[in-house]
């Protein structure tokens, strides 16, 4: 008998519950209110039950909870063999992952061996209806997702198999306020997992806290290829100091060694809606803009009048960043005196 | 010196638009995709596959099988492939299985991996350019019944049938440790590619299929001579790898296309700031006045 919830998977790693699967206890419960049901969360490891009152304060009405020493870390096959049999069991409507490395290692493998439609690191979900031929389907999950290197956004369906599942890019749902007062019925799964499960052996973990918080903060200072030089990227890092921001980088910035890979904004980095975006000698591809349309404003700054950038920038200066980046840190600090 | 084992490695590559360098509409006018305006390439991190293949090869000895699934004209990276040093390379090319979404795509080249009976490890490319869903790699697994690893930056070691390799994960890495066989998914981290060998495209730029043998014709005006022995693309249609037709293709596929739409980013208002100490102080006054810098 199917309890047609909503899903989310809760990832976490040590203990620590990753951000993307409170951002999509929120999504849930919007979703699973729409479908006037219950939102569900899995919630697996080795002793983690401590993690239960905060995912019933961002959003879950249910914990499905599976505890077993092969859980203790992140491993494909016990996860997976562990989310099938709850699949199985419980038979939601939904399942929703995030689009980490752990979610899109896990979820094909689910939706592999249960036969069922993913879509890959979604934006944004809706409910609505599908029509086949002659044959409506009402109140699915539409999957919506930018493809072909972001130049197309997609919205896909999977009106034919339950569950509808989807892996979730990072950083693009809202999180609901924590209530303190919600809690819900915790479900303890007992999970089928062999000893002779094949499995993989971590010998070394390496994790850092992130230092860059390119998703929190309200300026971010970006620089693209036309900085030309590591050494000259100190311009866009001096820009971000004396405003405050977080410095931000483009794909071609990065890989030229620049600056790091965690400050890179785009399809393949960090999508960011600071209330101010600063894009330097940065062109504008659609994979950069992509990751940084939704700011509140946008200042571009280019010496090529017909970058793309200009396209969906609010304020665009025509010139040489290494005379307007000087100009505009004494601009600024002359008026804050 | 390693010792010697002589691996049996698959290789599974895709032939993709390039979706980074796009030239002219990404779209038609009709909402459609303008393949006409993307060339098709290799897909970048299918050749970092390939090349932790030819590094394995080179320590420790085996053969090296390159398959892809698409059209006729995905023949091209099979004969890229065989000017890199693949040793064999396969065609999966059939009308059923159009349509195909990331399912029914690791049926098919599941049941392909299958035919070879034998084979200890399976390497792709983390993602695909054109639908960067990630997700061919596991779910090819999966069907195998095999243990994977997905995100790998370094193979660290093949030893005893068994492989360690540094995977990465948000804000640092992880160093796994798993029995063979495996399927292995690669970073553009991992290596750089090597360039094609002169000498292997002498030898292999004849390479043709069947069926390009068969459809002599315009397009392949370049195959001066249709020749026996050039026929080295091998061709495997859905009989031919035992798929079960309703599992392929389309009807395969539980995901639907519902729409696309083309993205048209924009501003609302443009502003021009002239590049001088007037212009840029009346941009941050206005901006402090809304409170947008402090």
């Amino acid at each position: 008998m199917s309890n047609n919830e909503v899903w989310v998977y809760i990832e976490q790693n040590e203990g620590k519950i990753a951000e993307v699967s409170l951002e999509l206890l929120g999504k849930g419960s919007e979703l699973a209110k729409n479908l006037g049901v219950k939102v569900g969360a899995v919630l697996l490891g080795d002793k983690v039950k401590n993690l239960t009152k905060t995912i019933f304060e961002y959003g879950a009405d249910k914990i499905y909870l599976a505890e077993h020493s092969l859980l203790k870390n992140f491993t494909t096959i016990p996860y997976a063999k562990a989310v099938v049999d709850l699949i199985k069991e419980f038979k939601p409507q939904i399942a929703l992952y995030g689009a980490t490395t752990t979610g899109r290692d896990l979820a094909p493998r689910i939706a592999s061996e249960l036969k069922v439609g993913l879509t890959a690191d979604c934006t944004d979900l809706q409910i609505g209806d599908h029509n086949i031929k002659d044959k409506e389907f009402k109140n699915i999950l539409y999957q919506i997702r930018p493809a072909f290197g972001g130049n197309i956004i997609a919205t896909i369906v999977s009106p034919e198999h339950r569950p509808q599942m989807a892996t979730v890019r990072e950083g693009v749902m809202k999180m609901n306020t924590p209530d303190k007062s919600k809690s819900g019925e915790v479900i303890e799964f007992k999970p089928d997992i062999p000893n002779e499960i094949l499995l993989t052996e971590i010998i070394k973990r390496f994790q850092q806290e992130k230092t860059v918080n390119l998703k929190g903060a309200n300026i971010i200072v970006s620089g693209g290829m036309g900085v030309g030089t590591k050494e000259n990227f100190k311009l866009i890092h001096d820009l971000a100091h004396t405003l405050g921001g977080e410095v931000g980088a483009s794909r071609a910035a990065v890989d030229a060694g620049f600056v790091s890979k965690d400050h890179q904004v785009g399809q393949t980095g960090t999508t960011v809606r600071p209330k101010l975006y600063l894009a330097i000698g940065i062109s504008g591809s659609v994979q950069h803009m992509a990751g940084m349309s939704e700011s509140n404003r946008i200042i571009a700054i280019n010496h090529d009048p017909n970058a793309p950038i200009f396209q969906i920038a609010h304020y665009g200066i025509v010139g040489d960043l290494n005379e307007v980046v000087p100009k505009f840190i004494e601009a600024y600090k002359s008026q804050k005196k | 010196m390693e010792e010697i084992v002589n691996y049996k490695i698959v290789v599974l590559v895709k032939q993709v638009p390039d979706t980074q360098n796009i030239t002219g509409e990404a779209m038609k006018e009709d909402g459609t995709v303008n393949r006409a305006a993307l060339p098709a390439i290799f897909n970048p991190e299918d050749l970092n596959a390939l090349e932790e293949a030819l590094k394995i090869k080179e320590k420790y000895g085996g053969k090296i099988i390159v398959i892809t699934m698409g059209p006729p004209t995905a023949a091209e990276v099979l004969r890229e492939s065989l000017y890199r040093g693949a040793d064999e390379v396969i065609l999966l090319s059939d009308r059923k299985f159009a349509g195909a979404d990331t399912l029914a795509t690791s049926y098919a080249l599941s049941m392909a991996i299958k035919k070879l009976k034998e084979y200890d490890i399976v390497l792709c490319g983390r993602q695909a350019i054109d639908g960067d869903t990630a997700q061919v790699g596991p779910q090819t697994a999966e069907k195998l019944g095999i243990n994977q690893i997905t995100c790998v930056d370094k193979i660290v070691e093949l030893k005893d049938k068994t492989i360690t390799a540094e995977r990465s994960i948000e804000g640092g890495y992880e160093i796994v440790k798993s029995k063979l066989p495996i399927l292995l998914t690669i970073t553009d981290e991992a290596n750089i590619p090597r360039p094609q060998s002169a000498k292997k495209v002498l030898a292999y730029k004849y390479a043709i299929t069947p069926l390009e043998a068969d459809s002599y014709d315009e397009e392949y005006m370049r195959v001066t001579e249709i020749n026996e022995s050039n026929i080295i693309i091998k061709l495997w249609d859905h009989g031919e790898i035992g798929a079960s037709e309703p599992q392929c293709g389309l009807s395969g596929s539980p995901t639907k296309v519902k729409q696309i739409e083309s993205v048209v980013l924009e501003a609302g208002e443009f502003k021009n700031i002239e590049n001088s100490k007037a212009g840029l102080d009346s941009l941050i006054k206005e901006l402090m006045s809304e409170h947008i810098i402090g």
